[in-house]
């Protein structure tokens, strides 16, 4: 998760609710770009390009919201709040040949700040489709979540 | 089965398939490749991603 998020859910930056909340999107980036917890917002530095076709638009795919958070607790003294895309992430008709590794998960509505960065594997696709797919909506497992310890 | 490829659409029967996973804490993935006379055509990758890890912002001491 961005730092830089954390701070704007204190200032309302950040609206997930489903439908009337803020448009979010997921762009990918190669594995030689640097995002991590200090990454504040979307850039086209190191995203993705097609290497041939039009699979990929800079930017990225809308995110599915149609869950808004949810916030529970799981103690007298601790609890949890969480949120997960409805929808897998997907690519169709891509090339992409040049390994890439990151998602970056950003607020379109909100100049592109930065909501959280996520890795895996390295990939390369052709002439296919990438699908990512999203965890659990849970307190243990969800894409997004604040706990109080 | 008509698997879309850089030389095209081709019947997979022309093909050479190899899949293969990966799993582990952080993911669940899988990729299916297409081999045309040792080239390869088609690449398709679903990547599940797992737990995430958690973000704690607070303790009990500061409520």
């Amino acid at each position: 998760m961005c730092t830089s998020f954390m701070g704007e859910l204190m200032t309302a930056t950040h609206n997930f609710t489903t439908g009337t909340g803020n448009t979010f999107k997921a762009a990918l980036y190669f594995t030689t770009a640097t995002l991590n917890a200090s990454t504040t917002a979307y850039s086209t530095t190191g995203e993705i390009t097609n290497t041939s076709g039009t699979g990929y638009t800079a930017g990225g795919v809308t995110v599915t919201n149609g869950t808004s958070p949810t916030a529970t607790n799981t103690s007298v003294t601790a609890g949890a709040a969480y949120w997960t895309p409805t929808a897998s992430f997907q690519w169709t008709a891509l090339t992409v040949t040049t390994a890439f590794d990151t998602v970056l998960l950003y607020n379109s509505s909100a100049s592109g700040k930065a909501v959280s960065v996520h890795t895996f594997g390295a990939q390369t696709i052709t002439a296919g489709t990438f699908t990512l797919t999203m965890p659990t909506n849970s307190s243990s497992a969800a894409l997004l979540r604040l706990t109080t310890t | 089965m008509i698997i879309t490829t850089t030389k095209g659409d081709m019947d997979d029967s022309l093909l050479e398939h190899r899949q293969g996973s990966l799993d582990n804490e952080n993911e669940y993935t899988t990729w299916d490749e297409y081999y045309l006379d040792g080239e390869l055509v088609h690449r398709s990758v679903h990547v599940t991603l797992k737990k995430m890890p958690s973000f704690a912002v607070g303790a009990t001491a500061s409520f």
